[in-house]
């Protein structure tokens, strides 16, 4: 009796590390993530407006329907690039996801304090080789790193009423994400 | 053989607990980190690199987006503030004041995360839309047929949820729950 007890309780110390295990794994397992979603509709490294939400079909589940999405899905591995996405009359935002949806950086209009969202991303090694004499400059060149190679940047612009959405729509289309001159 | 039985009875064990466990944990939200008011939860750290594994996994497998920190943060609410499942035939009303935020919206969806059709291609409000009373307070119907003032369709759905996203927020990581965030009540006022 004792024994099947025992073996019961290795079973279930087992079971805790296979929970452990799959949680940890299943981002890396998720074939249907946002990343891959996106990757399938837009190219890399150049601005695309994505398809507005409605009840038949949405690119991705939660969007909101008050805004007008576009997406630049990167890739570093060429070189750095450069964002420009100029705001739009209500509210704009640009949020930066690793190609695992992580959330890693996101900035509003109003944080970036201009006319336009003007942003430099590379990775943290590509950062790195930037020459000294460039820091001073830097001071006016935000920039941002990437932890991984891939990713996506999505820009999103508000609709305040309906009325407003082909404004944040056409001040989206004038967005660019382009790769940096090699320094 | 009584070995080889063991061994099968630790593994099956193993296997069923884990993997079960791991099931019932992505049913629900992300168990861990949530920032609840009343009816209201929203998950502060799943918009930033500190997003912990359960989030993660919930992300990759319903394919969403999460916002992002620095534009702001999103709350669910499922039920209502009585613990009630929110029903797409009952009369469900969200009123009160809302927090600091430079813009609001408010959205209705079905559980997969998808819009809900409705004639008035109406699926949520924003806060320039929305009709407020005289004290600034709002007052939203969420219900299957038309109501006066703010009517946010359900189409009739059984189960729906709504999402309040505040944008360019102080609420975030460092909020505390009580009286510094106040979120309007959700309340089933008639059910068929």
């Amino acid at each position: 009796m004792m024994r099947w007890i025992l073996w019961i309780l290795s079973g279930l110390l087992l079971g805790g590390i296979v929970h452990f295990i799959t949680i940890l794994y299943l981002p890396n397992t998720a074939t249907q993530n946002a990343y891959a979603r996106i990757s399938a509709i837009a190219p890399v490294n150049s601005v695309v407006a994505l398809p507005a939400p409605n009840p038949e079909k949405s690119v991705l589940p939660l969007m909101d329907p008050a805004f007008a999405a576009a997406v630049c899905r990167y890739d570093l591995r060429e070189g750095g690039i450069k964002l420009t996405a100029p705001v739009s009359p209500a509210y704009t935002s640009v949020t930066f996801y690793t190609n695992k949806d992580v959330a890693y950086y996101a900035i509003n209009d109003r944080a970036a304090g201009r006319r336009s969202i003007e942003l430099d991303l590379m990775t943290p090694a590509q950062k790195a080789q930037l020459p000294e004499d460039e820091d001073v400059a830097a001071a006016d060149r935000l920039i941002v790193e990437s932890p991984s190679e891939t990713g996506l940047i999505v820009l999103r612009a508000l609709a305040s009423e309906p009325g407003m959405m082909p404004a944040a729509i056409a001040a989206l289309s004038r967005a660019r994400c382009e790769s940096l001159p090699p320094s | 053989m009584q070995l080889l039985i063991g061994l099968l009875l630790a593994f099956a064990v193993a296997a069923s607990v884990g993997l079960g466990t791991t099931w019932y944990a992505l049913q629900g939200g992300t168990p861990f980190g949530a920032f609840t008011v009343g009816a209201w939860s929203a998950w502060p750290r799943t918009g930033t690199p500190a997003i912990d594994p359960y989030a993660r996994a919930l992300v990759a497998r319903s394919g969403e987006l999460p916002m992002g920190a620095g534009d702001g943060i999103a709350f669910v609410a499922t039920k209502d503030d009585d613990g009630a499942v929110l029903d797409g035939r009952c009369d469900v009303t969200v009123s009160g004041v809302t927090p600091q935020a430079r813009f609001w919206t408010l959205t209705l969806y079905d559980p997969e995360g998808q819009l809900v059709g409705n004639s008035l291609k109406r699926h949520g409000f924003t806060s320039h839309e929305v009709i407020r009373s005289s004290e600034g307070k709002i007052d939203i119907s969420v219900a299957p047929r038309a109501r006066a003032g703010n009517w946010l369709p359900t189409g009739g759905i059984d189960r729906y949820k709504l999402v309040l996203r505040f944008y360019d927020s102080p609420i975030g990581v460092a909020s505390r729950t009580g009286r510094e965030t106040q979120l309007p009540s959700v309340k089933v006022s008639s059910c068929p």
